[in-house]
């Protein structure tokens, strides 16, 4: 998903640039309400993890690959804000190190990756725990979910970039149903993943997933109740 | 009654095999250091979502190498390294180095100083 130098006219890139920055701003607060002993080492470490789980590129058919973007996994984890932040310093390290995602369209890719990603992973994460019953084994298949929606509004959210500031002419319904198609069939790929490491931490440490707190809370006044009965 | 009643009588009622947060941060390091430096060998080489769009509606040829990329560790390769295992391994490593020292020290500041406020 990372977006070369080239694809975006300056303005637009310019555009994402201050977004970017604007969400890493609101991040830095937002963050210090997540951040805690207990979480702060998990932020460190979801870095690392989604670092390196964007080197695996996973085939899809076709002659086409994806790779875990990690944002709906890190909002769960340590929270949507801290989570921002966490992806922008991969990202940040990825296009200064590896020249992987342009050095102008850097703004672009926290804005698609570590914005719209992270928060579009989460809320879908808020809205289903909303409506579905409060049971602890339905966490795992909501981050499936989650992981799944994150990837094609990414790549929705390019296509909205794209319309603004493409540098070549294109067929935008041939654009959007092309990026949002094939990073739907990615995004399961994302969903297994991030089903697998949530539930995998929910089980040795179900305390250090952000996202769970309210069925937790739900899961110990059952506990309680069923005791004092 | 005292809270703690309601959770003394019963302490098996919670089975979850308590880990340390330390443990579980060595642990998510090493799998973290497996898969930059060892697995990430077999990554696919094909074009990713967004490249292979881009071939197919035709506008990968506007896209422009970035200024970085004659940097030693450029794709992911370190510069100077032959064998291909070992210069996608070390560039694996450094990023997983880098990453996580930036970004520990980051969260570091931000809960220090939210900590000092409080």
């Amino acid at each position: 998903m990372h977006v070369p130098d080239g694809f975006l006219d300056l303005a637009t890139s310019a555009a994402t640039g201050a977004v970017a920055a604007g969400g890493i701003a609101l991040a830095l607060r937002g963050a210090r309400r997540e951040l805690d002993d207990r979480t702060a080492p998990l932020a460190g470490l979801t870095a690392v993890f989604v670092f390196a789980g964007q080197m695996v590129n996973f085939p899809v058919g076709a002659g086409t690959s994806g790779h875990l973007m990690g944002g709906a996994l890190a909002a769960l984890l340590v929270g949507p804000w801290t989570a921002t932040l966490v992806v922008s310093v991969v990202l940040i390290v990825q296009a200064l190190l590896f020249g992987d995602g342009g050095l102008t369209a850097l703004g672009t890719n926290i804005t698609l990756i570590a914005l719209v990603g992270v928060w579009a992973g989460w809320w879908t994460f808020r809205v289903l725990s909303r409506v579905l019953p409060r049971r602890i084994g339905l966490v795992p298949p909501l981050a499936f979910v989650a992981g799944l929606v994150s990837v094609p509004a990414a790549a929705l959210a390019f296509v909205g970039l794209y319309a603004v500031g493409g540098q070549a002419p294109v067929e935008l319904s041939t654009l959007v149903t092309a990026m949002v198609g094939w990073h739907t069939v990615i995004g399961v790929g994302e969903g297994v993943i991030t089903a697998l490491v949530v539930s995998s931490v929910l089980a040795v440490r179900p305390d250090l997933v952000l996202a769970a707190a309210p069925y937790r809370q739900a899961t110990e006044l059952e506990i309680r109740e069923g005791a004092t009965a | 009654m005292s809270p703690s009643t309601a959770t003394d009588p019963h302490p098996t009622t919670s089975p979850r095999g308590r880990v340390s947060t330390r443990a579980l941060v060595v642990v998510g390091l090493v799998v973290s250091l497996l898969v930059a430096a060892v697995v990430s060998f077999y990554a696919s080489a094909q074009p990713d979502g967004l490249e292979y769009v881009a071939e197919q509606v035709g506008f990968i040829d506007r896209a422009e190498d970035s200024a970085v990329a004659g940097s030693p560790l450029a794709d992911y390769g370190t510069a100077g390294v032959e064998d291909e295992r070992l210069s996608v391994g070390l560039a694996g490593l450094v990023g997983v180095a880098v990453t996580g020292a930036v970004t520990f020290a980051l969260v570091w500041l931000l809960r220090r100083r939210g900590a000092d406020r409080d």
